[in-house]
């Protein structure tokens, strides 16, 4: 790929992921973060195929705009009207919340431009890593692959027993 | 200008900073519950484009293989933590995190 090319839309990804991270954050409209929300996570999951992590990126699209984001609207939608004045949220700590996010992001960048340059490795990845990922899968990482896999069946068995509405003849279960 | 054309590490680790302190500032500032939840996926993004960038340099799958752990974990987080927010409201009313100060109906 052309080099400049290449820079300009990595450019054009990361001013979307970053700007529309700032929206969710400063905008009073809780509708409207959710959906600022999701060119965030597609941002990141461009970032995702930059760095050569395709079947990352697939993932990022599926797990989180198929699944979190919906959950997350899902939830905007069931604790408040959807056009109600009441659905704008107010802030708080904005005087140490302002200090903490100048901080924080000052002191990252800080750090990493002027502490050393970064010395990458000679055996950089490239190119399509889902067979690598699938061997890894099942070779090195196959007990966390396991007990991840219980911890979700058993995280969304619970979500669903907490979220379920009560029958009004048994309140005390 | 120079250190912006050959696209490295620097600006990966720029971006997820970016991300981090926006996340950070949504879950102290935002009252609404679910604001909350959108900031800490927010710093979960921060993290995981780390992961990525740095196994991307390092040439290891390590960061890979973790960052497709933080996304499963994220799923489960987003469910039940929506879960307990759906409780929250039914019991409340409300889902304003600074006003909900009671364990007990």
């Amino acid at each position: 790929m052309n080099s400049l090319t290449y820079t300009v839309i990595f450019y054009l990804f990361a001013a979307i992921t970053v700007f529309s991270a700032a929206f969710v954050v400063f905008s009073r409209n809780v509708i409207y973060s959710a959906f600022s929300l999701l060119f965030t996570f597609f941002g990141v999951a461009a970032l995702y195929v930059f760095l050569s992590a395709d079947f990352i990126a697939v993932t990022q699209v599926v797990v989180y705009v198929g699944g979190i984001l919906v959950l997350l609207l899902f939830g905007v939608m069931f604790t408040k009207g959807i056009m109600d004045t009441e659905v704008k949220s107010d802030v708080l700590h904005i005087i140490p919340g302002t200090l903490i996010l100048a901080g924080i992001i000052g002191a990252l960048l800080y750090t990493f431009y002027t502490t050393h340059t970064w010395k990458p490795s000679e055996t950089q990845l490239h190119g399509s890593l889902v067979e690598r990922i699938g061997f890894e899968t099942v070779s090195h990482y196959v007990l966390p692959f396991e007990m991840v896999s219980i911890l979700l069946l058993a995280a969304l068995i619970g979500a669903a027993f907490l979220a379920r509405f009560d029958k009004p003849d048994n309140k005390n279960s | 200008m120079e250190h912006l054309v050959p696209i490295g590490l620097n600006h990966y680790l720029t971006i997820s900073a970016f991300l981090l302190g926006f996340g950070l500032f949504a879950v102290m500032t935002r009252k609404n519950a679910i604001v909350v939840l959108m900031g800490v996926e927010l710093i979960l993004n921060a993290a995981n484009i780390n992961f990525i960038a740095f196994s991307k340099y390092n040439g290891g799958m390590g960061g890979i293989m973790f960052s497709l752990f933080v996304i499963v974990i994220a799923a489960a987080e987003a469910a039940i933590a929506l879960a307990i927010v759906i409780n929250i409201f039914k019991i409340f009313k409300s889902v304003d995190v600074s006003s909900i100060d009671s364990m007990k109906e």
